[in-house]
């Protein structure tokens, strides 16, 4: 495995350095670079240290692991690969995500899978091991949204105004509800044994990956919430 | 040149700031090097910086920090400053000459004291006759600039990369209890010294990434007050707010940031009935300082910072702490320059008002 310093180094320089590289990479003294392994396909990059904004935007296939927090919007506009974050995540991660897994252990900032699609087989998932920001899934088209709310602090799992604009895909929340309210557009329901074999594998892959016991976190009730019409916002335009 | 208002640059910017809760000095270099790992956030057209307690042996003073056109314009300042001050000190600011900093103007510094007599004739505090004089330069006084006008602290601030501009002002030669930092992206204006960050008026200072979309608004209501915003950038009327609901309505940095950022009318109606009314009386007492649009930013003043984002929360702020120190950045990677080991690192919610202050005493 080659091991890349990325000290002082700058976002271009760094990653000219990961695209001329083999297929396994450790990413070392990493601050702030932003777009590592952007549009990368058949990679599997290990970073160490705090890597910068638009981590893996475009991310066609690769599979990347950082082992401590990440910043703002991983994940953008991502294709297809994984993303798996041993920490904190800033906000908009996911945004406009489009295929592909990201795994947060810990907690996620504002905005959430904003603007997150799905077509067809392409269909991008997001779990989240702590609370959430405000926003959550705001726009959200397609794709799955997951919160497990594993958080230690007192505070609620989601935070202000999820769902908001939702007009497509998914949104389960384990546990508790707390005091937030969803939008009149959405259904907001227990989930049941069909709802959760959908999320089954992929719970299985969050707790494989962070060494959660899958029982006992499987075994808590789900929120699932989903549009409740296919055009909930027909209303807001001009029909012509 | 062309200078802000007469052309428009369609678009980011990166704050950073610390502070010792005991007050121990630290010097300008940390700050200065916190700002690398966000050169992406900035475009070489505005950097600055704060400190504060960088001025111990003048700290009973006023130290005007300003710029000047030239000469003239400087003579001229000076036999105003003259006609209600005491000037105990009057020296360049030390600069060290890299090729990133050109066009560099006459940079000065006043260690001043409002004369007694012209505040007994004025019937003015010492503080309002110095924001009034303060202004007046600013706007009257063509090619003359007071960007910073505290006690015992200075803002420093030039067009380049913040990491220049520090070099460049000698940073490292300074020692304060709390620094913010600001890089400049301008949005909308071009850039030029004035137009960097950190605005100041008094001992408040603020640095800002955002746009504040209610500018015009909240600019008409605060020259009612008598301030006037000279340089038609949107950071500058957040410092005039601050100075107008901190010291002359006496609000709490709370209070201020319930105004500046006010929770939603729905987040209003469903808090406990005190709290609502407490709310919902600043919003309608305050309509106008509401600022609309993305930010975050660092309010700078005397004893301590606040950091803030807008109810949205559409920039990015995150915060850490390190046994007596605490961090405020755009990116946590700036953070980690300044404490590579800061624990509890974490972003506060939109609206959500994080103070810090030095210990009671400990100044």
């Amino acid at each position: 495995m080659r091991v890349i310093e990325a000290k002082n180094k700058s976002f271009d320089v760094l990653n000219d350095e990961i695209y001329q590289s083999g297929d396994e990479l450790k990413i070392v003294e990493c601050l702030g670079q932003r777009f590592i392994a952007s549009g990368s396909r058949g990679k599997r990059i290990v970073i160490s240290g705090v890597p910068g904004n638009a981590l893996g935007a475009y991310l066609a296939g690769s599979e990347i692991i950082v082992e401590g927090n990440a910043q703002d919007a991983v994940g953008d506009t991502m294709n297809d690969g994984l993303i798996v974050i041993h920490g904190n995540v800033g906000d908009a991660v996911g945004y406009a995500m489009r295929g592909g897994i990201i795994l947060v252990q810990g907690n996620a900032g504002y905005r959430v899978g904003i603007h997150m699609k799905e077509y067809k087989e392409k269909k991008p998932a997001i779990v989240i091991g702590g609370r959430v920001g405000s926003f959550l899934g705001e726009y959200q088209a397609g794709g799955l949204i997951v919160a497990l709310g594993l958080h230690k602090d007192d505070k609620e799992t989601l935070g202000a105004f999820p769902c908001a604009g939702m007009h497509g895909g998914k949104l389960f929340v384990r546990g508790g509800l707390g005091t937030v309210s969803f939008p009149e557009q959405t259904t907001v329901k227990i989930a049941n044994p069909e709802d959760l074999a959908e999320i089954r594998p992929l719970i299985a892959k969050f707790c494989e990956t962070f060494g959660y016991d899958f029982a006992k976190i499987i075994d808590e009730p789900f929120t699932l919430v989903t549009p409740n019409v296919a055009n909930p916002y027909k209303q807001m335009y001009v029909a012509n | 040149m062309q200078r802000e208002g007469q052309v428009r640059i369609p678009s980011g910017c990166a704050i950073s700031a610390m502070i010792s809760l005991k007050g121990a000095a630290t010097t300008g270099e940390a700050i200065t090097k916190s700002m690398v790992p966000m050169r992406d956030r900035s475009n070489g057209l505005g950097g600055g910086f704060a400190g504060y307690g960088i001025y111990p042996d003048f700290q009973d003073f006023y130290a005007f920090h300003v710029f000047f056109d030239d000469v003239a314009a400087q003579k001229e300042c000076e036999k105003y400053l003259k006609e209600g001050y005491e000037i105990v000190k009057s020296e360049p600011i030390p600069i060290r000459k890299i090729p990133e900093i050109t066009d560099v103007p006459i940079i000065w510094r006043y260690f001043v004291a409002p004369l007694q007599s012209v505040l007994s004739r004025l019937q003015l505090d010492e503080k309002e006759f110095v924001a009034r004089t303060v202004i007046k330069i600013n706007s009257q006084f063509q090619g003359s600039y007071v960007f910073s006008s505290g006690k015992n602290m200075g803002a420093f601030k030039a067009v380049g990369f913040p990491e220049d501009v520090g070099r460049f002002y000698r940073l490292e030669e300074y020692a304060g209890y709390a620094w913010t930092a600001h890089g400049r992206y301008p949005t909308n204006t071009p850039g030029w010294w004035g137009g960097a960050h950190p605005f100041g008026i008094l001992d408040y200072t603020v640095v800002h990434n955002g746009e504040i979309s209610s500018y015009d608004a909240n600019r008409r209501f605060i020259e009612m007050f008598g301030y006037k915003c000279s340089l038609q950038t949107d950071t500058e009327v957040i410092a005039y707010i601050a100075d107008y609901l901190l010291r002359r309505q006496k609000l709490t940095l709370e209070e201020t940031a319930a105004v500046i950022a006010a929770p939603f009318w729905s987040v209003v109606d469903s808090l406990p009935q005190k709290e609502s009314e407490q709310l919902s009386y600043l919003r309608k007492v305050f309509p106008s300082l509401l600022l609309t649009g993305p930010f975050s930013i660092v309010l700078g003043f005397d004893g301590g910072l606040m950091a803030l984002n807008d109810r949205l929360k559409l920039r990015s702020m995150v915060v850490a702490e390190k046994d007596d120190m605490r961090y405020v950045a755009s990116e946590e990677a700036a953070i980690r320059i300044m404490a590579p080991n800061a624990e509890k690192v974490y972003a506060p919610a939109g609206g959500e008002p994080v103070i810090f202050k030095v210990q009671k005493g400990a100044l």
